[in-house]
């Protein structure tokens, strides 16, 4: 892959970005969750490995949550931009060396951000933890170049209309650069105090809000009529999700910081807007599930629905919990308990990441036009995945009601570090079967591109048959 | 071929984008420029100093560049005894200065002017300031001690035994780089936290604060005002050695590492001995718990205790 940075553009390939972006996805997928499982097991067991600092939960724990975020999410989000953008426009992407060196340079500053974020130099605000340099790094080197890219090749296409999937990525893609140098503002010029604390979760909350669930959501609009065949529900409906996404998903940054000194009047108003976000949320879900009538048996059939349709119904209990959890009448109760880490991974490791992996298994059997290899292996990356992220999720979720009645009722603090224990190894026990699924995954994509069966020009690989 | 351009959409767009920026950023910059500092944001600036994130007075986070806390018994001019014992933050030269400091605006109206006209913040010196709080009525501010009354680092310092120096600021740095906010919290909340950890921070407490850190996922006892609860230095230097010494159902980590490589007496640390010993003594072959070693005057772990008792 790396021979084509300094090849002519028009001999590199078409989608040769995009399996670059999707291995290297995947590949950030086994490390990142490998550190998940690695900073699970030391919450159980606190001596698991100790004596050094760069083994220390401390050190550790940010690292997972941004090598997921921006090496997993992200560039899943670059694959499936180097594809679907195009493949919407009936074009090529506008520049396909400007795509590998793109994932080249996500790769270099992510391995950059995070060895220096793993040695401890952080700017000590949750989710924007990378120093400023790095910061402006991914704005420009990063971000900027992927806009670009999408933007271009949206601006060149040779449709009419844009579809759904495409307004998504056009606008994620500069809303991203946006909350970057604006949630970054207290580095770059030294802001200090509550403007400070409050701009590091509205970062926080935008990246999420405006970045990581919009595209997922994107990235569904475009598989499941793809596979299934069906065209997409209502386009009426895809309008009422993104226009409530850009208002309403922008603005509840507060609920973060419902104990802390802010505004009240603007606690309030985040807490109303945050329960809006049901709206885009219900037209979302509905609008997929309802494009899936006449094609259920596909669910059980094909791996690629069953990701997203599964990823598609995480969404909803995650909203749910979204809406509620915000409000002043049940956020004292969960705030800072491991609720609110079984969320974080609901969204996360279940509704988004279910969504992306369809994408990264349809978009590199298309592109290098080989079937899966084992449609078993596949099947046990799903299973794993799903068995393991709902083992995390329900021992977090208890632990972190028995934390939030620790709390209100005032019991002596180590009582609740004792009773959460076991919820910590069970949380560990899912956590590694997650990472366990990953490297069969890994495995499974590796050999589809060494050994997978041709796929026919002209034919599209989820009509052939699984072989294996 | 002809092309939509969807004209309306993307002002649209800008409308709603523009609007949200607006009501969540704009906006609220009014509220927070009003906020006035509280006596407990002074302390805490001048105690941290600039910045105790990273930044490039700092770039290995090793708590270098910042300013000390001193108590001051006598008046370091004149050598006379003060009526009452009071803190002075001492700033050598090269060491950055708070953002009250340069820029008064952050402290809020009341409390920038005192420190303006009564405290002389503005003042330039050559060799380094001395900081004080003072008050007036109860609006606290900060004076410049160099320029009202001539105390320089040097005189401070001259004064002060070891036991009256205070590394907080170093140590604020390491508790941002040690990653101790991913499970203790520095914001008691408002509903429910007042008896166990202490009163929840005021509107004014963080005026110059970066990174304020609060913490969003709270594993462990919230930190605030841990030093009221406990102070006890050789409790805290047993805990962080192996919080498991103390505590045997503490999921926290060890922070032995921070010893360095020598005690206070100068002697090499044999990890590899202490953690044989201590497995030893955990498997029941042992009835003591082999000794912590005291740490050396300089070391970081001096650092990070100086800060947890300066937590009122
Ligand atoms: C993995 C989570 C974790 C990390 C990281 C952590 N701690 Fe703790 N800490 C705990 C737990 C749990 C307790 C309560 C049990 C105990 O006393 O050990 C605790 C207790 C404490 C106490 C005593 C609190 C009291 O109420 O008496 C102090 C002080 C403390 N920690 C400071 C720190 C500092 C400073 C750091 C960073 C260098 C740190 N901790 C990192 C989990 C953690
Ligand atoms: C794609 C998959 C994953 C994503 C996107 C993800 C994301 C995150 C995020 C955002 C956080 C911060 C949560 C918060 O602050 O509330 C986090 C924390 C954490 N994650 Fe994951 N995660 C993933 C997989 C895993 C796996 C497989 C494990 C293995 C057990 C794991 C273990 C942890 C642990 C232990 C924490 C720290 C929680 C704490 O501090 O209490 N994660 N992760």
């Amino acid at each position: 892959m790396l021979k084509y940075l300094f090849a002519k553009n028009e001999d590199i390939p078409a989608g040769s970005a995009a399996v670059y972006w999707g291995f290297s996805a995947i590949v950030w997928f086994v490390i990142g969750t490998g550190l998940g499982s690695f900073n699970a097991a030391k919450l159980a067991f606190p001596d698991f490995v100790t004596g050094s600092e760069f083994f220390a939960f401390g050190h550790m724990r940010q690292v997972h949550v941004h090598a997921v975020i921006f090496g997993w999410i992200s560039m899943a989000f670059g694959m499936a931009m180097m594809y679907i953008t195009p493949a919407l426009g009936n074009t090529r992407l506008w520049s396909e060396k400007l795509g590998v060196w793109n994932a080249f340079l996500w790769n270099v500053g992510l391995s950059l951000g995070l060895t220096l974020l793993w040695a401890g130099l952080t700017s000590g605000r949750e989710y924007s933890d990378f120093i400023w340099p790095i910061d402006l790094f991914i704005a420009v080197f990063m971000a900027l170049p992927l806009a670009i890219n999408v933007w271009m090749t949206i601006l060149t296409r040779r449709t009419q209309g844009i579809y759904t999937t495409n307004w998504f990525f056009a606008a994620a893609t500069f809303m991203v650069i946006i909350v970057f140098l604006t949630g970054n503002l207290p580095e770059f010029f030294h802001l200090t105090g509550l403007t400070e604390a409050y701009l590091t979760w509205w970062f926080a909350h935008n990246v999420l809000g405006l970045w990581i669930t919009p595209v997922a959501a994107a990235i569904a609009y475009y598989t499941i009529p793809k596979v299934t065949g069906n065209p997409l529900y209502s386009h009426r409906i895809g309008h009422l999700h993104f226009w409530s996404v850009v208002v309403f998903y922008s603005t509840p940054a507060a609920h973060h910081l419902m104990s802390a000194p802010l505004p009240e009047w603007l606690k309030s108003f985040a807490s109303v807007e945050g329960v809006l976000i049901l709206v885009p949320a219900i037209a979302f879900v509905s609008n997929i599930l309802l494009t899936m009538q006449g094609k259920w048996n596909m669910f059980v059939e094909n791996l690629e629905i069953r990701f997203t349709v599964t990823g598609v119904l995480l969404a909803i209990p995650l909203n749910m919990q979204g809406g509620f959890q915000q409000t002043r009448a049940i956020n004292w109760y969960i705030h800072g308990t491991g609720w609110i880490v079984a969320h974080a991974h609901l969204a996360l490791l279940g509704f988004s990441t279910f969504l992306e992996a369809a994408a990264v298994y349809l978009g590199l059997q298309s592109l290098m036009k080989r079937k899966l290899y084992s449609l078993t292996l596949g099947n046990m990356h799903f299973w794993l995945l799903l068995i393991g992220f709902s083992i995390y999720w329900i021992s977090m979720t208890i632990a972190g009601l028995i934390q939030g009645a620790g709390k209100i009722y005032e019991v002596p603090y180590i009582d609740v570090v004792i009773a959460e224990h076991p919820y910590m190894i069970a949380r560990w026990i899912g956590g590694t079967l997650v990472f366990i699924s990953n490297i069969i995954w890994l495995y499974n994509m590796w050999m589809t591109a060494r050994v997978g069966t041709i796929v026919p020009v002209g034919r599209m690989p989820h009509e052939m048959a699984y072989e294996r | 071929m002809n092309f939509r351009e969807y004209k309306i959409g993307a002002r649209m767009f800008g409308f709603a984008l523009g609007g949200s920026m607006c009501i969540t950023l704009f906006l609220p910059s009014f509220d927070f420029r009003s906020a006035v500092s509280t006596e407990t944001a002074l302390d805490k600036q001048l105690t941290a100093g600039w910045e105790t994130g990273w930044n490039v007075y700092d770039p290995l986070m090793l708590g270098h560049n910042k300013p000390l806390k001193v108590l001051v018994k006598t008046d370091p001019k004149s050598g006379q005894p003060l009526a009452e014992a009071t803190y002075a933050y001492v700033y050598n030269v090269g060491t950055p200065l708070p953002n009250g400091i340069d820029h008064p605006d952050n402290l809020g109206e009341s409390v920038e002017k005192l420190s303006e006209t009564k405290g002389q913040i503005g003042q330039k010196t050559a060799n380094g300031t001395v900081y004080l709080i003072k008050h007036e009525g109860n609006v606290p501010y900060i004076e410049n001690a160099t320029a009202t009354m001539g105390w320089t680092p040097d005189m401070v310092m001259k004064g002060a035994s070891d036991s009256d120096i205070s590394h907080a600021g170093a140590g604020k740095t390491l508790f941002v780089r040690e990653g101790c906010w991913w499970c203790h919290t520095l914001l008691p909340e408002q509903t429910q936290d007042w008896q166990v950890f202490g009163a929840p921070p005021m509107l004014g407490d963080f005026n110059g604060e970066s990174p304020t850190a609060f913490g969003s996922d709270r594993k462990a006892p919230d930190l605030l005002h841990v030093g009221s609860r406990n102070s006890s230095r050789e409790w805290m230097m047993l805990h962080f050695f192996n919080p498991r010494l103390v505590q045997p159902h503490s999921i926290m980590p060890r922070f032995d590492y921070l010893w360095g490589k020598v005690d206070a007496n100068g002697q090499k640390i044999d990890y590899a001995k202490w953690r044989t010993e201590y497995d030893e003594y955990h498997a029941g072959k042992r009835i003591d718990p082999p000794d912590v070693p005291m740490y050396a005057k300089n070391s970081e772990i001096r650092d990070l205790i100086d800060f947890m008792l300066s937590l009122k």
